[in-house]
């Protein structure tokens, strides 16, 4: 065990984690998940989000296993190498609104970090904008970090804490399994509290038992090769280190041989699917995400991964996502395959607003 | 014997902790830094950094689960 564990802590983690989310991320596609969006973290917390009646955005609403595995898998892999450790206190207010607004920014592009890598890998080139803009948002992120940005520091939290997160995948575990429901309106449509899409994305999905088996197998390797595709690109221009890099890199490639292999491969801008063709907003918008994402300290993959380890504080960026997610489809804000929503240009300009003032704002309290 | 140099980079969040010690070692260039981090994560991203700087690194890990790294050159 420990030997499989310094060779995932080794400048080889990342590349195997990455390798491995590049092979099934198409597979769950081929098995059933959306179009290039075997694993988008965005795109399953919002279906998450709807699933609960946060957004009643009828086509994407599903409880993804993916995130509830990639939780408990970290949770497995902290445990078993000691380093479950429940911490929060470093701004968790500013953590939840860097959530909410970094989902704001994903949602108008349609993706996470994650699924833009996966797009690309599906010949989707619209991915390309949002790509540029994400490595724009982390260099403004960077420029803050350099001038003193931080949320100040953690402490150590009571035991209890920590397992919170895990307890709600569980509970959203039973959820999915169990599918409760109280009743129906006067038209028969479900009144909750849980819904499932019967159309859209939110109904393309693996079945549940593969869905999260490979969550819990991905959140066991990334929580231990440390894999962030966000810290990734941070990381190569701050710090001249590419360990995560090649991760991402290998992620790309990996998929992108494993589309071609399942005939999953469509090069062109037009009609990809759950994609829109305006590059201003494709870009704009994960500009927002990645500056957000920069400030929280990783992309949302590594935040769901680091609740597993008993991070509190990124349990309140997660919990900020799922709001977000929440407003974003019901106040029009997300995109459309048909194009941005109608207040989507509002809210990233709000929202890189929002966040560059906390990138000049946010010092450590010298106590 | 030279002065050391602290870096508390404890409960800090990424990339705080490598950059903070990156910074110290930059102005240095020769002596002794000793960086505490109280996680996996940032104890393994110091030591990288200070070893493919050229630094020798030592680690000195402690019951309250933080460590003490100390770096030479």
């Amino acid at each position: 065990m420990s030997v499989i564990s310094r060779f995932l802590t080794s400048r080889w983690g990342p590349i195997i984690t990455g390798i491995s989310v590049g092979v099934l991320a198409p597979l769950l596609v081929f098995w059933g998940n959306p179009g290039n969006m075997g694993i988008c973290v965005v795109c399953f917390t919002r279906d998450i989000a709807g699933a609960l009646g946060l957004h009643r955005a009828g086509v994407v609403q599903y409880i993804r296993p993916e995130i509830i595995g990639f939780v408990l898998g970290s949770l497995a892999a902290a445990l078993a190498f000691k380093e479950f450790k429940p911490r929060t206190g470093s701004a968790p207010l500013v953590r939840f609104l860097l959530g909410m607004f970094a989902v704001f920014g994903a949602l108008v592009f349609l993706g996470c970090p994650w699924r833009a890598y996966l797009r690309l890998a599906g010949g989707d080139w619209t991915a390309i904008f949002g790509i540029l803009g994400l490595v724009v948002g982390i260099g403004l992120g960077i420029v803050f970090l350099r001038m003193g940005y931080s949320l100040g520091r953690n402490r150590p939290a009571p035991k209890a804490v920590g397992w919170v997160m895990p307890a709600i995948m569980v509970v959203l575990l039973v959820l999915l399994i169990v599918e409760p429901q109280f009743g129906r309106d006067a038209e028969g449509n479900p009144t909750g509290p849980i819904f499932f899409s019967t159309t859209g994305p939110g109904s393309q999905h693996a079945a549940l038992i593969i869905s999260l088996v490979v969550g819990l197998f991905i959140g066991f390797l990334a929580q231990r090769s440390r894999f962030c595709t966000v810290g990734a690109v941070r990381d190569a221009i701050l710090l001249r280190d590419l360990r995560l890099l090649y991760g991402v890199l290998a992620l790309i490639v990996a998929a992108f041989v494993t589309n071609l292999i399942l005939g999953q491969f469509h090069p062109g801008f037009a009609k990809q699917p759950v994609a829109h063709t305006n590059e201003l907003w494709n870009f704009a918008g994960m500009a927002l995400a990645g500056l957000a994402f920069t400030l929280a300290g990783g992309c949302p993959g590594r935040q769901f991964f680091l609740t597993g380890e008993g991070d509190a504080d990124s349990a309140m960026f997660v919990s900020g996502m799922l709001v977000g997610a929440g407003i974003s489809h019901t106040y029009s804000m997300a995109s459309s395959p048909a194009g941005p929503g109608v207040f989507g240009p509002f809210i990233v300009i709000a929202g890189l607003v929002v966040c560059v003032i906390i990138g000049l704002t946010m010092r450590e309290a010298k106590v | 014997m030279s002065e050391i140099k602290t870096v508390d980079a404890r409960g800090l969040s990424c990339p705080q902790p490598a950059m903070l010690t990156r910074q110290a070692i930059h102005k240095l260039e020769k002596g002794t830094v000793e960086v505490l981090v109280d996680s996996a994560t940032a104890r393994e991203n110091v030591s990288r950094l200070a070893k493919n700087a050229g630094w020798t690194v030592t680690i000195e890990d402690k019951s309250d689960g933080s460590s003490r790294i100390v770096l030479k050159k």
